[in-house]
């Protein structure tokens, strides 16, 4: 914001003129680093392999067609293993990610020295590392199956939860916490009374929200084992069964259709 | 009764909020406390059930030293001192029911807080109450479904089921209009008088205060510069208190509507008409 004194006469612009070609050599700046990273990209790849593929796409979607529907009776157990592994995975995140959310929310850590860093130390742990990577170290402790793949879902889905869930705590209005604490109340009665009802839209929206989304991450845990449909997954794309890939896509799709509609419900219930 | 002394407050700022406030409320006074926003008034309040830990200084409710107490003892006291906040403070999404119920949480255990299995007694008497205030087909609603004058009333009703010997009360009408803001008033004032409550007010609105209040206490820069009767309040205290600023009209504009306009402009002996007219007149 710059106001400008020309003869006497104030006039304002947006920006000073420094600060405009500040600007200006910014966007310069992004243009010529685009540039140079398409150079890159751009000798680093075989074109040839490029060009023709929408032949290669073609023809992978002609051997998927028609889909073999024969295979579908073979794949509701390892769908309802699925789904089993996101619901039950993003229950057990729940009930662990709760607790945690409390030490690390600013507002109500019992500890801010100590706790809430150990708190937003196991957040981080469990956001950095994909489901897939926790499927493959569970396997080899737990062994393959279900099992690992809950687990995996589990610990996975703690850091998502807890984090939106810290977040919703720390932006609760301090006045009805206030209120509930000027009664007597205990700490433990203020967290039900006053603190609870205010996160708790954000809680079922959350939880909703990270179970759709592990609907669509089970999908592929069977890949390295750890149970669920992707294990039919797997083994399809390996034997080159086309038409039973394509049934497999289409059923996922079709799941994480359903379990979207669901969240949405849920959540405009809980308004 | 209510007796501080050299209670002062200095906020982690460096902002000295009350030096060496001395003050007593005997039970059953009503006190308006008025003053400039940053006086310090709703620190004052807060450090009698010490949502704000005072710096130094001593407040006992009759013999209880409350500054002294530790957790278990200083929930306890609270149980005895209700409050009643600006902009109502009710939990939102809670029921008017659970809202006023929520109350008792100094007398009932955890557990049966958190399954609202309240004692029969406590039920009943939360009944009676949002009958008085006249919000008993409002019991099932949520808090966040009521005009800001029944949220105000539900507060109300959350402070008296604690059945305390004294209110708090912070800035009531700031968001009420000028009608809903005398109703509360006189409701406060009125409950006070049933139970024989003291209670401390907090209020922007002098001429609310002059109408309802027994006694104003008023604060400037967190030292208190007046403290006495309402109709005492004149132009000249008031600019002691606030700065200077035109009050003959904040004083005069309710002589008017008292009907004895300018008779008694200017004279600080017995300035202010009757507190019955200013009644009527708040209630045109």
């Amino acid at each position: 914001m710059a106001v400008i004194t020309k003869d006497g006469k104030r006039s304002w612009r947006r920006r000073s003129l420094r600060n405009q070609l500040a600007v200006q050599a910014g966007w310069l700046g992004a243009a010529v680093a685009f540039l140079v990273c398409w150079r890159f990209i751009s000798e680093k790849t075989i074109w040839m392999f490029v060009l023709d593929a929408p032949q290669q796409a073609a023809d992978l979607a002609s051997r998927m067609a028609p889909p073999d529907w024969s295979y579908l009776a073979k794949l509701w157990k390892p769908l309802w293993d699925t789904i089993n592994i996101a619901t039950l995975g993003t229950l057990l995140a729940i009930v662990l990610a709760a607790p945690i959310a409390f030490c690390a929310a600013r507002n109500t850590t019992p500890n801010s020295l100590l706790v809430r860093p150990v708190a937003l130390f196991i957040i981080v742990a469990s956001r950095s590392i994909n489901s897939l990577i926790w499927a493959l170290m569970l396997v080899t402790i737990l062994g393959p199956g279900i099992l690992a793949g809950i687990v995996a879902i589990g610990l996975r889905s703690i850091g998502f939860c807890a984090k939106l869930l810290y977040e919703a705590i720390e932006e609760i209005d301090p006045r009805q916490v206030e209120a509930v604490t000027a009664t007597g109340a205990s700490t433990a009665q203020v967290t039900a009374f006053g603190i609870v009802p205010q996160i708790m839209p954000a809680f079922a929206g959350i939880s909703v929200f990270r179970w759709d989304i592990n609907i669509r991450e089970s999908t592929v845990l069977g890949l390295v084992g750890a149970g669920g449909i992707g294990l039919q997954l797997n083994a399809s794309i390996m034997n080159l069964a086309w038409t039973r890939v394509s049934v497999i896509l289409l059923i996922i799709i079709s799941t994480v259709v359903f379990s979207e509609w669901i969240s949405a419900r849920v959540r405009q219930a809980f308004i | 009764m209510l007796k501080m002394s050299g209670l002062t407050k200095r906020y982690r700022t460096g902002d000295l909020a009350l030096r060496e406030i001395d003050l007593e409320v005997p039970d059953g006074q009503v006190m308006a406390l008025i003053g400039p926003s940053g006086a310090g008034k709703s620190t004052l309040i807060r450090c009698i059930n010490r949502l704000v830990e005072p710096t130094s200084g001593t407040v006992f409710l009759n013999d209880i030293e409350l500054n002294a107490l530790h957790r278990k003892g200083l929930r306890r006291a609270r149980r005895n001192i209700g409050m009643i906040f600006q902009e109502y403070a009710l939990v939102e999404r809670l029921t008017v029911m659970e809202n006023v119920l929520s109350g008792r949480l100094g007398y009932v255990g955890f557990w049966r807080s958190l399954f609202r299995k309240f004692p029969r007694p406590d039920i009943a008497e939360a009944f009676r109450l949002l009958e008085r205030v006249d919000l008993d087909p409002m019991v099932d609603k949520r808090a966040d479904e009521l005009s800001g004058g029944q949220r105000q009333r539900v507060g109300i009703c959350r402070a008296l089921i604690q059945n305390p010997l004294l209110l708090l009360v912070d800035e009531p009408t700031a968001s009420l209009d000028p009608k809903t803001s005398r109703q509360i008033m006189r409701l406060i004032c009125e409950l006070c008088k049933e139970r024989g409550l003291s209670a401390i007010i907090n209020i922007h609105d002098v001429q609310l205060a002059r109408i309802f209040a027994e006694r104003v206490v008023g604060l400037r820069m967190g030292e208190i510069v007046y403290d006495g009767l309402p109709d005492r309040l004149t132009p000249k205290v008031l600019t002691e208190i606030y700065g200077e600023e035109d009050w003959e009209t904040t004083i005069g504009g309710e002589k008017t509507g008292g009907g004895d306009a300018g008779e008694n402009e200017g004279d600080d002996e017995d300035a202010g008409p009757h507190p019955e007219k200013e009644r009527l007149a708040g209630m045109i």
